[in-house]
This record gives structure tokens, C-alpha cells and sequence, in this order.
């Protein structure tokens, strides 16, 4: 699904280069759960941005679906993100003059979907998080565990081959940070590839599997037991 | 452009930020008020001028005398120059074919008038037949002084509307009745309108030699009078009237031995030209409104450029998002411009329905002597309208395209 190869870059600030990924080697098979580890300044989230075309590479390959994504204009970039991933962010960003179901319904909009079917198609990933009930709240007047569920409802609406998840879990305790991987790694189970950045142990283990990053290489690559989220609630 | 979904967006931001939305509303509605007052203004300029052109005939051309300025072959300076009969016959003769209407006047300032108990001061002018057409006066009743009035110096007035208002009190027909000008009785053969107002309409016309004869004046002229044959092409007419006027006042320097630069001696109105140069004000103020309606609608666009640049840095993270979730940048670019050309659209017509509502209501109540009736037209609304949409483009372009280069990644840090 994902394959990248010797993948290197660096930020300019002022005179200095900062060189963030340093030859990063790595790919994810379809139907995986990938959490990827290291504290901050490691790379991780830099990755994570590679991966989801918000940012590019200096060197290096990126190949998505068998689809090279390289030198990329903005408008196919759109076209490949609309297509292609899902994003779930710590802070949810859900646009909060729209109701949750506006907000779900947003890239099935972009996908050129009529509106009757793109309402029905959101109402179900809504009732597939629990929050039917929340369809035409405003994100203010929901919980934050409520608002990354609409955040992975919203991701999953377009169907994308890849979630990609900026720690999902950062801006939630620890009881919701749970019932959030319960979702998961339920949306796991039907087959969804998913990628998830974090920095915190528990969730990492998760997930199936866990790449550690320290300094912009890879240290650390391997299978672990994978703990189910429902048995810590 | 026209989806439902956009619309929503629209309404929903607007909603949201209700005291901005008016804020930007104002400055685009003022814009295209003042715009409509000023244009109704410069149109109100123009009919006034206009009216001030209809009292005499457009292409009058007027000559009365002053004093000699320029000491001239031996004369001294301050000698006062008297018309005489013989100046009108001569540039009659001369003139003959290229004259349409010609006539020579004898005026006395403040003639007493009498008919039975009613009595007033008018100015009595002695008039050849043309005079009626010079001074663009239609007879309401009876008939104008005529050739054979003049050549046996018969006693007769034609006197005006307000002439008659004010002394004919029982509303009977004045035809026919005896006034007393100056001690001596006329009789009236005819009333006249002049749409020059009260002002005109406050004269007695008697026949040229009568008034001579009777008043004392032998050879002594007033003033001459003509119009040349009206042309299509306005600039020639004027070219034409110049010329004339030119060589009419080189004939009356040279028998009245004046000098050829001395312009108080001989003075000499033309209609024509005096009307160029207004008609050439007229543009240019008409112009210089347009300028000022420009520029307070562009300051407007600039408000709203400014505004929407506001707009687009406040939702740079839901633009942020937008993209990551698959936004391409023509539809953000077109989100942006939508919600601009909506805003100005909508602001523009309420300008310019008040500018609008504004003079049709207190327009006809402006009545001064140099505005007369301002009012827009229907085109030149269009025109305003479609100014309007073009600015209100403008006006989000800029922070549209800024928009639509954010990148998601420093889009959706920004907090």
C-alpha cells in the first residue's frame, strides 16, 4: 500500500538546514495498524505529512496504491488526498460553524457527490461513531471525544485507502483516549490501513505494529501483541 | 459557482460575522450613493444650463456698445459709441443671405404703463418683426409686431404674460385694448410666453420706428440682433457663428472709427459660443463626478480587499483543512470571490436604490437657478451596476488567490 525509499528532508531556517529524515526506508501492507514513535524533533510528524502530500520530500520515492506521488501540482495533490487518505488530527480541526454532519459530509462535497447522497452517506459513518444522535450539533457543543469521532467519521466518509492519524489521542484523558482506539482498531478490523503518530506507549501498543524514529532514521521496526482498547476501558 | 453547497457557505459566514458584513456593506453602499448623487447632480447642472439657454434663441448672436477703451487716430478713449440705424441697414445689406433672422432694438429701461387703474414698470423694447424668434417668445394671443406696424409707425405693443397678469385683473382678453406707455397710448395687438420665465415675460415689444419716433430717439439703435441658419454639425455651426461675429465687429470698428483691439467699444454675444464653452464645462465637470464616483467606489474596493484579506488570514486553518480534506484551489479561489461579489452586489444595490429613491424624491424639489430636476437614468444605473460587480471581483481576487496558495501543512498550524 504505502512504499517509500530512502526518503531525505530538510528545513532551511535562516542560514542553517535542518535535516529531518535522514533516509527513511519503510512500507505498510493493506490492512495494517502502524504506529509510528519518537520523541518530539524525531521526524514523526514530518513523516506523517509526507505521507499525507501536505508536504513533500527532497529525495527519495513515495508510492501510494502503486500511484508515485511525486512533484505534485496543488490541484492533483487535492484530487489525491480527496482520494486516497484520510487525516484525524490532535486537534480535530473540524470547521465549527458546520454542524457534525456538514463536517463529515465536507469531503464527499470535494468528491463531486450530490447532496441527498452525500447527507445519507455521512448520517451512516456518524451512526457508525455513536453520535446519530449529535448529527446537527455544532463541534463546540461536543465533548473532545466526541469531536475526534466526528473527526474519523469525517475521514472515513471518502473511503480513502489510508487513515493517517497526528496523535489522535494528544488532547483527550485517558478514558476517551481509549474509547478512540476502541474505534480504531474496530475500523481496523474491516480492513482500513491506518497509520497512527504518537508518543505515547499504551497506544502504540495498540496498534500491530510499532516503528520507532529517533533523529530522522528508523531505529526500531516490529511486530508487537496488539492490546485491545476495550479491555483498558 | 451557483451550487446550493456554496451559498450555504456563504450565508453561514455572514451570519456569523453579521458587524463585518455590514461594515464592508456601508463602504461599498456609500460608494455607489455618492456616485448616483453626483451624476444626478451633474444631470441637474445640465438641464439647468439648459433652461438658461431656452430664454433666447440658441443661436443668438447680440450686439450692443459700451465705451472706446484704446486712444485711435487722434480719438481719446471714453468716447461712448452710439448704434445707429444706418449700422443695421448696412450689415443687413451685407449679411443679407447668410442671416436667418435679423433685427435691430430700441430699449428704454423702466417705462411707466398704465391700463385703466393698474400700472407697472416694464422695459419697452422697439423690435423688427424677427425679434419674436430671437427671443424664442410664442404668442398666446393676437399676433406679433409685423412690417407695416413698423413702416407707419403704427402704435402698437405686443406685451407679455406677466404684463398682462398684472394689469389686465379682470382676465379679459387684452387684444385690442388701449395701454398707456409713457404717457402715450398703445395698442395691444398681442400676448406673449417666453420660456426664459417672469423675468422675460416682464417686457413690452413696440415696432422699432415707433419706438424711435415716440420716445425721442431719431437714429439712436440699442442694440442688433441676429442668427445664422442653424447647421447640423454643432462645431461647424460655432466655427460659422465665429466668423460672422468676426467680421461683423471689424465692419462696425471701422465706420464707427474704433480701434481694431479695443473690446469695450463694440460688444458683440454669441449664443453659440457661450453655449460650447458651458456644454465644454458641462463635460468636464461631468467628468470630473464620474472621477470622484471612481475613486469613492475603488476607496470602497479597498475596503473590501482589505476586509476579505481579514477573512481569509481569520479562516486560513479552515482553508487548511478544506485542502487537506481534497479543496482544490479554484474552489477555494471561487469561495472567496463568491462571498465578495455577493457582499459588494448586494451593498451596491442598496446604494444605489437610495441614491436612486433619494432624488426621485427630493429631486424635483431642488429648484435654483443652475439645477434644475437631477435625475439618473436608467444606463447609466446599469453601468453603475456593472462597475460594481467588476470591483466586487477585484476586490476578492487578491485575497482570493493569497487563499487558495496557502499551504495545508502551514495552514492547519496556524492557530
Amino acid at each position: 500500500m504505502i512504499e517509500i525509499k530512502d526518503l531525505h528532508k530538510s528545513y532551511k531556517t535562516g542560514a542553517s538546514s535542518l535535516h529531518v529524515l535522514k533516509g527513511i526506508n519503510f512500507s505498510v501492507k493493506e490492512g495494517e495498524l502502524v504506529s509510528i514513535m519518537g520523541s518530539s524533533g524525531s521526524g514523526k510528524s514530518t513523516l506523517l505529512n509526507i505521507l499525507g502530500m501536505l508536504d513533500e520530500a527532497d529525495t527519495g520515492s513515495y508510492t501510494l496504491d502503486n500511484f508515485p506521488i511525486k512533484n505534485l501540482n496543488e490541484k492533483v495533490a487535492a484530487k489525491y488526498r480527496n482520494k486516497f487518505l484520510g487525516f484525524i488530527f490532535q486537534s480535530f480541526n473540524l470547521i465549527n460553524y458546520k454542524s457534525a454532519l456538514d463536517n463529515v459530509a465536507l469531503p464527499l462535497y470535494y468528491q463531486g457527490v450530490g447532496r441527498k447522497e452525500r447527507m445519507d452517506k455521512s448520517f451512516a459513518y456518524l451512526e457508525k461513531v455513536g453520535l446519530a444522535d449529535w448529527a446537527h450539533h455544532l463541534p463546540n457543543e461536543l465533548s473532545g471525544g466526541q469531536k475526534q469521532r466526528v473527526a474519523i467519521a469525517r475521514a472515513l466518509a471518502s473511503d480513502p485507502k489510508v487513515l493517517l492519524a497526528d496523535e489522535p489521542t494528544g488532547a483527550l484523558d485517558t478514558k476517551t483516549s481509549y474509547e478512540v482506539m476502541d474505534l480504531i482498531q474496530g475500523i481496523n478490523d474491516e480492513g482500513k490501513t491506518i497509520l497512527i503518530v504518537t508518543h505515547e506507549d499504551d497506544i502504540a501498543h495498540m496498534t500491530k505494529r510499532i516503528v520507532n524514529l529517533k533523529d530522522g532514521v528508523i531505529i526500531d521496526d516490529s511486530r508487537v501483541n496488539q492490546v485491545r482498547a476495550i479491555e483498558n476501558v | 459557482m451557483f451550487s446550493l453547497e456554496r451559498w450555504e457557505e456563504i450565508f453561514d459566514t455572514i451570519r456569523k460575522n453579521k458587524l463585518r458584513t455590514f461594515l464592508t456593506g456601508i463602504s461599498v453602499a456609500s460608494g455607489i450613493f455618492i456616485l448616483v448623487i453626483l451624476l444626478g447632480v451633474s444631470t441637474g447642472m445640465q438641464n439647468g444650463v439648459q433652461s438658461q439657454f431656452q430664454r433666447d434663441a440658441a443661436n443668438r448672436i447680440s450686439v450692443w456698445t459700451g465705451v472706446t477703451s484704446v486712444e485711435y487716430k487722434g480719438l481719446n478713449p471714453g468716447r461712448r459709441i452710439q448704434l445707429k440705424n444706418r449700422d443695421y441697414v448696412l450689415a443687413d445689406r451685407k449679411y443679407q443671405d447668410q442671416l436667418e433672422y435679423k433685427s435691430a432694438l430700441y430699449r428704454i429701461w423702466g417705462g411707466l404703463i398704465n391700463y385703466k387703474n393698474e400700472s407697472g414698470n416694464y422695459r419697452v423694447e422697439g423690435v423688427l418683426p424677427d425679434y419674436q424668434f430671437l427671443e424664442s417668445a410664442t404668442l398666446t394671443d393676437g399676433r406679433f409686431v409685423n412690417y407695416s406696424d413698423n413702416e407707419e409707425f403704427r402704435k402698437v405693443a405686443v406685451i407679455g404674460n406677466k404684463v398682462y397678469n398684472d394689469l389686465f385683473k379682470d382676465k379679459k382678453s387684452a387684444i385690442n385694448k388701449f395701454i398707456e406707455i409713457r404717457g402715450v397710448l398703445f395698442k395691444v395687438v398681442g400676448v406673449y410666453t417666453d420660456p426664459g420665465g417672469e423675468r422675460e415675460e416682464a417686457r413690452v415689444f413696440v415696432p422699432l420706428k415707433t419706438s424711435q419716433k415716440v420716445f425721442g430717439a431719431g437714429e439712436d439703435l440699442g442694440g442688433l440682433a441676429f442668427t445664422l441658419p442653424q447647421e447640423d454639425n454643432f462645431n461647424q455651426a460655432v466655427k460659422t457663428s465665429q466668423e460672422f461675429t468676426a467680421k461683423l465687429s471689424k465692419q462696425l470698428k471701422e465706420s464707427h472709427t474704433i480701434a481694431p483691439e479695443d473690446e469695450s467699444a463694440i460688444r458683440i454675444s454669441n449664443s453659440l459660443e457661450n453655449m460650447k464653452n458651458v456644454y465644454d464645462m458641462m463635460r468636464n465637470i461631468r467628468f470630473f463626478f464620474w472621477f470622484v464616483g471612481i475613486a469613492t467606489i475603488l476607496a470602497g474596493v479597498v475596503g473590501v480587499s482589505n476586509i476579505m484579506l481579514i477573512i481569509v488570514k481569520e479562516r486560513t486553518k479552515e482553508i487548511g483543512i478544506r485542502k487537506a480534506l481534497g479543496a482544490q484551489p479554484i474552489s477555494v479561489i471561487g469561495m472567496i470571490l463568491h462571498e465578495s461579489v455577493f457582499v459588494t452586489t448586494i451593498a451596491g444595490f442598496f446604494g444605489l436604490l437610495l441614491g436612486m429613491l433619494l432624488l426621485e424624491f427630493f429631486g424635483p424639489m431642488v429648484e435654483t437657478e443652475f439645477i434644475s430636476n437631477p435625475t439618473v437614468n436608467f444606463q447609466v444605473a446599469i453601468t453603475t451596476v456593472i462597475i460594481l460587480i467588476i470591483a466586487g471581483a477585484i476586490a476578492g481576487f487578491f485575497p482570493a488567490w493569497k487563499a487558495a496558495r496557502i499551504k495545508p501543512i502551514v495552514a492547519l498550524r496556524d492557530e
